[in-house]
């Protein structure tokens, strides 16, 4: 009786204490999170050739997401919903459905840090690993497992995972995809030896290593030998099966120096025998280097950036290639500039993964307030430069012809540079504020873009694109809070689908409302029909946290680009309302 | 323990009652490893101000709004700061195709404020970040209390108002 009394007793205790942790895991944490919705109603259109049968009798598309995230102290968790009922226009139908594709646990104790469930990570500037998001172009590569940071030492981090890659919503299972394993220390030498505190010079120096597994299937090849026989042509196919390799490794090392003004930044990264699709099968091993150098002083900054990549395609599925990009393990950043005007972005660039060389020059300067060029406020110019050629590939075998699987593939000697032009910008542009009343911006743009590489994966310069652009901007401030900012562009060129001019004028009410028209004309189509006015009329509301907007309107075909990776979405009519609110 | 919780159970009560008179906090800046603009490491609970308000925007260098944003807060920047004490840092989310191209084009530019990298959306995610422009109003302890998406011409107006009444000890809303 005594025992059932005092076991009573601890029992009590016990749960007055869990109930107390439990009370400080809800008062004493934090929820946070965001909602983002977007759905489009679409409508038939004759111009456009769309027809209810064209959109599957699709009315109505919808992407959806809310993360949720629960901190308290040094422990996280969070989640995010998805949801695709239907896709919108533009979206790969295997995201149809809803789901959390994405949730984590984390916590930190002394200088260690794990998370267990999704997460994501870069080494470096990304060359050999790289998984991150972008919810507009329905881009997201994942890791599913284990991520540790490591601080052993002042200066040091050291960073493992282990994971799968998302793929749209099917689930890992053996041989379906591969795991990926990476390790990556970085070292910022100043903070770990004493005596550099103090040094003008900052240097971090760092390596990363990745490896991916994968269980694969057979791959087969076959071979076309020419011969003579008796002065007879003859063609001898053969079938082959490839040895793939499962394990596939990569590894980088990085630099970053800062001197005053002046910052470089440097990557070399390797990549083992990876015979895949985008590759065409071959086992040539890969390379990429990138770096960049700045100087910068208040009112001019200059910026170079060069890169050379060959065969630097890695998924962690072989045979995955094409749209959209999914599994990749690593990004290799495109070397052009991301525009902020429409025409300016029709013709975008992407990386090609297979070898390119590039090179940019950027040169901002602001003339100074109440000198003789500036006036009394001043002026900001930007001149900016971009080149994408190819890389100079020599065939090996001169006996075979068609196809290069199975091989080594070509010869390339580093940072060889070929004659094929892939892409080419030059810009400038001008920002100057005329009162307090009044700003403006001018553009122009030339731009040289090889369609048949970017669009198509034709390696021949047979259908090249010249556009000159221009774009005025202006804004005319009524009074702190009410404004209005016209937009005028123009984007001629002889090729593709001609010239065209784009209008806009919006009207806002800080802080709370804007609405704008827009009409993009495609007026020098060569096509008759397809001379086709791009309108749409927009509105939106804020409140606090909350951004509501509705637009009605023509979307037209194009290449969405962020962050280098870009998106194809069809042209389509309707109205799309947006809700985006955090808490 | 019985007493522990009471006191714990105690204390929430107070805080409660305390935060009750103050400003509603949405929730505390999150530690997060980012960079700073050079590219050194840097960590979100180094973000301080001695006890004044601090503004912390998102931006990209390809985010036409967030351009304009920066641009008329610069112009206004010395000002702010003499009246109100309140710190700025503008968080770029640029990417590795970018990032590096972010200091220069703020000294270009010749912003005042301070700039920070968010390369691959560590600090974006964990502050819920969907699209830049996002701008975060913190009071003196580092809690954010007060959030903005998108910018129109005149919101930077707003943002000093919040500021001013932080400063002065008044409810934001």
């Amino acid at each position: 009786m005594k025992n059932l009394r005092y076991s009573a007793i601890v029992a009590l205790l016990m749960l007055t204490s869990l109930a107390t942790r439990a009370q400080n895991f809800i008062e004493q944490g934090q929820v946070n999170g965001n909602v983002q919705i977007d759905a489009q109603y679409y409508s038939e259109d004759d111009k456009l050739g769309i027809t209810d049968s064209l959109l599957n009798y699709r009315k109505f598309g919808l992407n959806a997401f809310s993360n949720i995230i629960y901190t308290n102290g040094d422990f996280s968790a969070g989640l995010r919903l998805e949801g695709y009922l239907n896709p919108m226009l533009g979206f790969d139908d295997r995201y149809e459905g809803i789901g959390i594709p994405y949730w984590f646990a984390k916590y930190k104790v002394g200088t260690l840090e794990m998370i267990a469930g999704h997460f994501y990570e870069q080494f470096g500037s990304g060359l050999i690993l790289r998984s991150w998001e972008e919810w507009t172009l329905g881009y997201d590569n994942n890791f599913y497992g284990f991520n540790a940071h490591f601080a052993p030492y002042k200066g040091i981090m050291l960073k493992g995972l282990v994971g799968t890659q998302r793929y749209f919503w099917e689930p890992y299972e053996a041989g379906n995809r591969g795991i990926v394993k990476g390790l990556d220390g970085g070292f910022y030498l100043n903070d770990m030896f004493d005596g550099l505190a103090e040094a003008t010079t900052k240097i971090e120096l760092g390596g990363s290593f990745v490896s991916k597994y994968e269980k694969t299937g057979n791959v087969y090849y076959t071979r076309n030998r020419e011969f003579l026989v008796d002065t007879i042509p003859w063609i001898e196919t053969t079938t082959y099966e490839m040895t793939i390799p499962h394990n596939v490794g990569s590894w980088a090392a990085r630099a970053n120096i800062g001197h005053g003004g002046f910052n470089f930044y440097g990557e070399y990264a390797r990549k083992g025998a990876d015979p895949n699709a985008t590759n065409s099968y071959i086992y040539r091993k890969g390379s990429a280097v990138y770096s960049t150098l700045s100087y910068s002083t208040k009112g001019l900054g200059i910026f170079l950036a060069t890169k050379w990549i060959d065969n630097m395609s890695y998924k962690s599925k072989l045979s995955e290639s094409g749209n959209p990009a999914m599994l990749d393990i690593n990004y290799l950043p495109a070397i052009s500039k991301e525009h902020q005007y429409s025409m300016a972005t029709m013709y975008p660039y992407a990386t090609q993964a297979n070898g390119e060389f590039g090179v940019q020059g950027q040169i901002i300067y602001t003339i100074p307030k109440k000198s003789a060029i500036g006036g009394k406020y001043g002026a900001t110019l930007t001149f900016n430069y971009a080149l994408a050629k190819s890389i100079e590939k020599d065939s090996i075998y001169s006996d075979v012809t068609g196809s290069i699987t199975g091989t080594e593939g070509y010869e390339s000697n580093f940072f060889s540079i070929g004659d094929l032009t892939y892409y080419q910008d030059l810009n400038l542009t001008i920002d100057k504020k005329f009162s307090p009343k009044v700003k403006a911006k001018a553009g122009y743009y030339h731009q040289t873009y090889n369609l048949h590489v970017i669009e198509d994966n034709i390696y021949d310069d047979k259908n090249m694109v010249y556009a000159n652009i221009g774009v005025l901007d202006v804004t005319y401030k009524f009074d702190s809070r009410n404004s209005l900012r016209g937009e005028l562009q123009g984007l001629f060129t002889k090729e593709d689908e001609g010239d065209w001019v784009a209008m806009l004028l919006e009207y806002s009410v800080s802080p709370s409302w804007f609405f704008s028209v827009q009409d993009e004309f495609n007026y020098g189509n060569p096509v008759n029909d397809k001379q086709i006015h791009y309108y749409n009329v927009s509105m939106g509301y804020m409140q606090k946290s909350n951004r509501f907007s509705l637009r009605y309107g023509r979307q037209r075909e194009g290449l969405l680009c962020v962050g280098g990776v870009c998106r194809y979405v069809p042209a389509s009519t309707g109205l799309t309302l947006t809700i985006t609110s955090s808490f | 323990m019985k007493n522990y919780a009471f006191l714990i159970a105690a204390l929430l009560f107070v805080t409660i009652g305390y935060s009750q008179s103050e400003n509603k906090v949405l929730f505390t800046l999150p530690s997060v490893d980012i960079q700073t603009v050079q590219g050194e490491p840097f960590n979100t609970k180094q973000i301080t101000n001695n006890g004044k308000p601090i503004i912390i925007t998102f931006w990209a260098t390809w985010c036409k709004p967030c351009m304009k944003e920066h641009d008329a807060i610069n112009d206004v920047y010395e000002d702010w700061v003499d009246e109100t004490g309140v710190k700025m840092y503008a968080v770029s989310i640029d990417n590795a195709r970018s990032s590096k191209r972010v200091l220069p084009t703020v000294n270009g530019r010749s912003w005042e404020f301070d700039v920070l990298l968010d390369p691959n959306g560590e600090l974006k995610r964990a502050m819920n970040v969907n699209v830049p422009p996002h701008t975060f109003i913190l009071n003196g302890k580092g809690e954010v209390v007060w959030q903005h998406i998108g910018y129109l011409d005149g919101d930077e107006q707003e943002y000093i108002e919040i500021v001013k009444k932080l400063v002065a000890g008044k409810k934001i809303n």
